[in-house]
């Protein structure tokens, strides 16, 4: 289709023109060939119809045809090669012919020529054809041979160094790349080139490393351990911070020691990441900086300092990078505010000024997003900074709006910052509820993608807690539902998320809502969650049990309809191999079963379970021990009806001497409790 | 003081001699900011070293060397606040400037304040308090400025804690540290001629501050890079417009009458050439000038004399104090070895005499005739009007630099260089024959009593009495060469003579005594120091000897 448009679209002399350039190619005298290829060359330069009209003509089978010829001069070959080079810096479209075209396996076949003039015209339009987006990277590794070759070639000269680097830069984007590169000698042989006297090598080999250490710990590891011209690279890296340096190379090199230090290569405590890479980023957030500049800066900062909070307090008072960030928000938040600005625009014909608008609604969600991500490492830890976070002019309303904003990027980081947040008792309390945030997040929790789901839910796990002022109105919203929902999920973590919030709905919950829950959820999902493979969720439906049967009437009512199902999952359970918290766990909801009137009885008459109890308390832990022997201590409780007989027939199953055993323990906890238990067979 | 020197470094070297038993704190401290601040003249504006005892409140107490401040009043009430500033205010010239204090104790309350103050601002309060003061305090972390009521600005600080102050006068911002943290900015707008300043409250306060005595806690000098690079980019991108082609002309017509200047005159003839203009002295006269300065430049001076009396009969005659100069210095290369008669003494044979073909002609006129040259024009009479103002610097500090440059490169030209190097390789006084020693004394005494006939002729000289005194100084030491005067005997004193000689030359021929280039290099040097004084920042990133290389 595309094609026929541009033919028809072309005037007759134009194609006219282009067709002799293509109809040179096939003259029999290879010396015509060779100036109309060069005559081409000179014609195309510049001109991007001339380049989609000689594609649309079939110069480029033609050219790879004389370009892998042996017979071809090597001065043909290498025009052939400038030629589609020039091609490949045209539109997108011209990539994607060329790509199918064969291309890149005819270059990199060329790369095995000896002449550097030659291999140099092939690099340079690999170098254009793989950093355009549209190229597919993985045809750089589909031929194992061809990554040891192109490493060879760094050698070579300047401008090989420039082109490899810019490709391996550009390709480089899974741990499978990073580990051909890496095994190829990567890191060895792009290591000196970060002082080359090029800026443009230096650049695209600092390039290199940021992309290789990315999340890779074997990488960042071997990278302190070299040295450039007797100086250790984080130093060189260091020194391209430096602030009389470009943004570019101070943005990237700040990038390189960030990755270095996620992998454990650098100590977070080290003056180069404390007192250099950290500031650097700061800046990069400032108001000087290019938008792009700035959503880099601030995304590879929080990054940087999400598991630490000594680096949060520093960044949280750097630069005012607090209200700094603030800033990221001040560009056209909606289309219609852009088209609103652009028609107000027209009226003072000021071009740039709408180019610049583009340029700014492009990025306007990077930076919300990047903010939204910032803010969300800042506050990950400490109270004090996500006090400073909230009392951010509209933060809060910044938040509420980014949650329901169309770009998923904005609202999965909106998300982030709330989850960060909601850490705080105190917000929770205060802005959380002021601002209704549960209202947007629960709308959020409709239909979302799984990353955002997950993020919103573990959110909503914190605005379920008892203190939580939010928790009545989320009741109220029939939450219930959508979040057992959850627990039938395939993702492990939205599972974990929908058991926890429902434990925490039911901690000190009315009964209305324990049986709400027990009726949603369903026994049989219950029972299938604590046989879930994940510990987590496991421990969480445990939670969620214990929760359930608290207080006596609510542990009587739901053992009296559930009781049979629940003494058989604890029974798996304690029988079954599971670590001792689990394990705990579950004896502490047998403790509460046996705090119930009604309740007890379903463990007296259980034939196996006081063996079990008897068990756990010989257990060579101690947790375990203070569980089993709580569970014992309520079950012959003086003053409930027929503690008498309970009493009498634990004696009678050695439960006494066990107990006796226990008041001697070492641990004084354990001790308490045996002892308190024993008063009940005094009185 | 070899190499670039400035003001500032010229005091220091003073300093330094004056107290030999300056301690090694004194000389980091001054290492410190000659690097951190080069384009500070502190014979003009001296940094602050320590707080002033002079200048505080009586709550204060100051010791060890004045860096550390305690407090020693009631502390009750803010009315029992104290301050103290630094003994002089921040020079203009530093650009940017940075101290630091630690926080040895936070005392009772901890309510110290660390900033700036203008002179005359009432020490019985925290820096900030009032007009003209400016402070960040420990206590709420709040930064103040000019005003009792505070803003919300950073952390607070205490015990241990390093708090630094920088103050930016190109932007006239300022913006604090804490332990090496960039807290960002605080203050805008800043008046000129601050004293750093800090303030105490409460008893047991204690504070030490750091003036560059020790190395800083953040990284001051990657700041400046930041702004040295930023100046330089807007030095760079200066934009001049349509006015390209006049700029190509101006700058060729300054290259061109600088090599004639210097004699270099097949470069000079080439670089003409090239840039289609004409040279404005004959290549004759350049060409006697050119062998006057290389027989000046290899120490030999009795030839240069006898040549220059030959070539320009009148001009020592006349000039008799320049005469003076020469013979001065003509003693001097005795002393050396190196000046023709006591070389021909002492066994090796001196060059042979040039004859010179022809006398000399007139020279052209100096001034371009050309009327498009108008702004070159005004230009160089604006500087030729402020010459005298002026002409110290350019000949102390910035031309220095400029004319070790020269020399090399007149010294490769041509035929002369193999015959004309040095040949001092034993060291010996007169080359170490006792003919040409003999010689030599008869030569002081000669010059001795010119120097009595001049007196009495002119009046005391006291210039011309140091040179002498200087001259004859060398005989006192047996091995002159290390001696404290022994200076003298470098070539590279050779070359004010030459300079001294070759502007002479030219001013008998109504050409300027300095080359238009030379001349335009002493305005920017003076224009820098200009804006030092008047308060602008950035000539601290513009130094004039960044640009000659």
């Amino acid at each position: 289709m595309a094609c026929i448009e541009i033919l028809f679209r072309i005037s007759d002399k134009f194609t006219a023109t282009s067709r002799h350039y293509v109809d040179r190619l096939f003259d029999p005298d290879p010396q015509n060939v060779l100036q109309g290829v060069i005559d081409m060359k000179n014609a195309v330069i510049g001109n991007n119809k001339q380049k989609a009209n000689l594609i649309v003509l079939g110069a480029v089978p033609r050219l790879l045809y004389l370009l892998q010829q042996s017979s071809s001069s090597l001065e043909l070959r290498t025009e052939c090669a400038v030629v589609l080079g020039s091609l490949a810096m045209g539109t997108e479209n011209n990539i994607k012919s060329l790509v199918d075209c064969h291309i890149i396996p005819a270059l990199l076949q060329g790369l095995l020529c000896s002449d550097l003039i030659f291999i140099e015209a092939c690099l340079r339009c690999l170098r254009t054809i793989f950093i355009s987006p549209v190229t597919p990277v993985q045809l750089l590794y589909t031929d194992p041979t061809v990554i040891p070759h192109i490493m060879s070639l760094l050698s070579r000269s300047q401008h090989t160094q420039e082109y490899i680097t810019q490709i391996f830069a550009h390709c480089c984007k899974t741990p499978e790349h990073q580990m051909v590169l890496f095994n190829h000698g990567a890191i060895q042989n792009i290591a000196p080139l970060l002082i080359s006297p090029s800026y443009k090598v230096r650049m695209q080999a600092l390039k290199c490393f940021s992309v290789l250490a990315y999340e890779n710990a074997q990488v960042s590891m071997t990278l302190v351990n070299v040295l450039v011209d007797g100086e250790q690279l984080s130093q060189v890296f260091a020194r391209m911070m430096q602030r009389d340096k470009p943004i570019e190379m101070q943005l990237t090199a700040a990038k390189c020691l960030t990755y270095m230090c996620r992998a454990g290569a650098i100590r977070t405590d080290d003056n180069c990441i404390i007192l250099k890479t950290l500031p650097c980023l700061v800046r990069m957030c400032s108001k000087e900086r290019l938008l792009e500049e700035r959503v880099e800066g601030a995304e590879t900062l929080a990054f940087l300092m999400e598991p630490d909070i000594e680096l949060q307090r520093i960044a949280s008072v750097t630069d005012h990078l607090v209200s700094m960030l603030a800033d990221y928000f001040k560009y056209p938040s909606s289309v219609s505010a852009i088209t609103d600005i652009k028609r107000l625009s027209k009226l003072r014909h000021t071009r740039d000024f709408c180019n610049q608008l583009d340029h700014d609604l492009k990025h306007a969600h990077e930076l919300r997003q990047a903010a939204f991500k910032l803010y969300a490492s800042l506050g990950s830890n400490d109270e004090d900074i996500r006090k400073k976070i909230t009392e951010t002019e509209n933060m809060m309303d910044r938040i509420v709006s980014g949650l329901s904003e169309s770009s998923i990027k904005v609202r999965l980081a909106a998300v982030r910052c709330l989850h960060s947040l909601s850490r705080s008792v105190q917000q929770l309390r205060t802005s959380f509820h002021d601002h209704a945030v549960w209202k947007p997040l629960m709308k959020l929790l409709q239909n979302a993608p799984d990353e955002v789901l997950v993020m919103a839910s573990s959110t909503l796990c914190n605005l379920l807690l008892e203190f939580s002022p939010s928790k009545e109105p989320i009741l109220e919203s029939g939450v219930i539902e959508l979040l057992c929902s959850l627990t039938q999920s395939d993702s492990p973590a939205l599972r974990v998320n929908g058991i926890w919030a429902l434990m925490n709905m039911a901690f000190q919950a009315d009964q209305k809502v324990k049986v709400e829950i027990v009726r949603a959820l369903g026994t049989e999902q219950l029972f299938r969650l604590l046989s879930d493979p994940d510990t987590n969720v496991l421990m969480k439906t445990l939670g969620l049990l214990r929760n359930l049967l608290s207080t006596r009437p609510h542990i009587d009512q739901i053992m009296s309809s559930h009781g049979k199902q629940i003494m058989q999952a604890v029974t798996l359970i304690l029988e079954g191999e599971h670590s001792i918290e689990v394990k705990e766990q579950t004896l502490c909801i047998l403790a509460n079963i046996a705090d119930g009137n009604t309740a007890k009885e379903l463990i007296m008459t259980n034939d196996d379970m006081p063996q079990k109890i008897k068990y756990y308390m010989g257990h060579s832990n101690v947790k375990l021990q203070l569980a089993a022997t709580f569970c014992i201590s309520n079950l012959i409780w003086n003053e409930e009806d027929g503690s008498q007989e309970r009493q009498d027939k634990l004696r009678e199953m050695g439960f006494v001497d066990i107990l006796h055993k226990l008041t001697q323990a070492s641990d004084p906890s354990l001790c308490d409790r045996a002892k308190t238990a024993m008063q009940q067979y005094l009185a | 003081m070899s190499g670039p020197s400035s003001g500032c470094g010229f005091l220091m070297s003073v300093v330094v001699h004056g107290d030999l038993a300056l301690n090694e704190q004194e000389k980091e401290l001054n290492q410190r900011l000659k690097r951190l601040y080069p384009a500070v003249n502190e014979q003009e504006t001296p940094l602050p070293r320590s707080w002033s005892p002079k200048d505080k409140f009586s709550y204060i107490g100051l010791s060890q060397n004045n860096l550390r401040v305690h407090y020693k009043g009631h502390g009750k009430t803010p009315k029992d606040a104290a301050s103290v500033r630094a003994t002089h205010p921040i020079p203009a010239a530093c650009g940017v400037y940075y101290f630091e204090v630690k926080i040895i104790s936070k005392g009772r309350d901890g309510y110290m304040g660390i900033g700036l103050s203008a002179q005359g601002v009432n020490m019985n309060r925290l820096p900030g308090w009032d007009k003209h003061s400016y402070g960040y305090h420990g206590d709420d972390g709040h930064s103040f400025c000019s005003s009792g009521t505070g803003q919300p600005y950073g952390p607070t600080f205490t015990t241990g804690d390093v708090i630094g102050c920088c103050v930016n006068l190109i932007n006239n911002t300022c913006f604090y540290t804490k332990n090496g943290h960039s807290l960002g900015i605080a203050f805008t707008d800043l008046p000129p001629n601050l004293y750093p300043t800090v303030g105490l409250q409460t008893p047991g306060e204690v504070v030490d501050a750091n003036f560059g005595q020790h190395p800083f806690v953040f990284d001051i000098e990657d700041y400046m890079r930041e702004w040295r690079t930023k100046i330089q980019a807007q030095i760079d991108r200066f934009p001049i417009g349509e006015r390209e082609g006049e700029w190509q002309a101006m700058i060729q017509k300054m290259v061109a009458s600088y090599l004639v200047h210097h004699s270099y005159c097949a470069t000079a003839e080439a670089f003409a050439k090239s840039t289609d203009q004409a040279v404005h002295e004959e290549l004759a006269s350049i060409k006697n000038r050119q062998k006057i300065q290389k027989l000046v430049l290899s120490g030999r001076m009795g030839e240069a004399i006898e040549t220059t009396q030959q070539l320009y009969p009148s001009l020592l005659e006349r000039n008799q104090d320049l005469l003076f100069m020469l013979k001065v210095r003509q003693f001097i290369e005795m002393v050396n070895g190196t000046d023709s008669e006591v070389r021909c003494l002492g066994g090796r044979s001196p060059k042979s005499q040039d004859c010179y073909p022809g006398s000399p002609r007139l020279f052209n006129s100096p001034v371009h005739k050309a009327s498009s040259s108008q702004t070159y024009q005004t230009g160089t009479a604006e500087v030729e009007m402020e010459l005298d103002h002026f002409s110290n610097g350019v000949s102390e500090s910035s031309s220095n630099g400029f004319l070790n440059g020269s020399s090399t490169h007149g010294i490769d030209l041509e035929e002369c260089d193999g015959d004309m190097g040095e040949i001092i390789i034993w060291r010996q006084l007169c080359g170490g024959s006792q003919a040409a020693i003999e010689r030599m004394i008869q030569f002081g005494r000669e010059l001795q009593s010119m120097s009595e006939h001049l007196r009495r002729e002119r009046g005391k000289n006291s210039a011309n009495k140091k040179m002498l005194k200087d001259a004859f100084s060398l005989l006192a030491y047996s091995d002159p060469w290390s001696s404290p005067v022994g200076y003298q005997l470098d070539s590279i004193q050779r070359e004010p003579v030459c300079s001294t000689l070759n502007s002479a030359i030219l001013e008998t021929h109504n050409l300027p005594k300095q080359p238009p280039l030379a001349l335009s290099v002493g305005q920017a040097a003076q224009c820098l120091s200009l804006m030092a004084r008047t308060g602008s920042g950035s000539c601290a990133f513009a130094s004039v000897d960044d640009y000659l290389h």
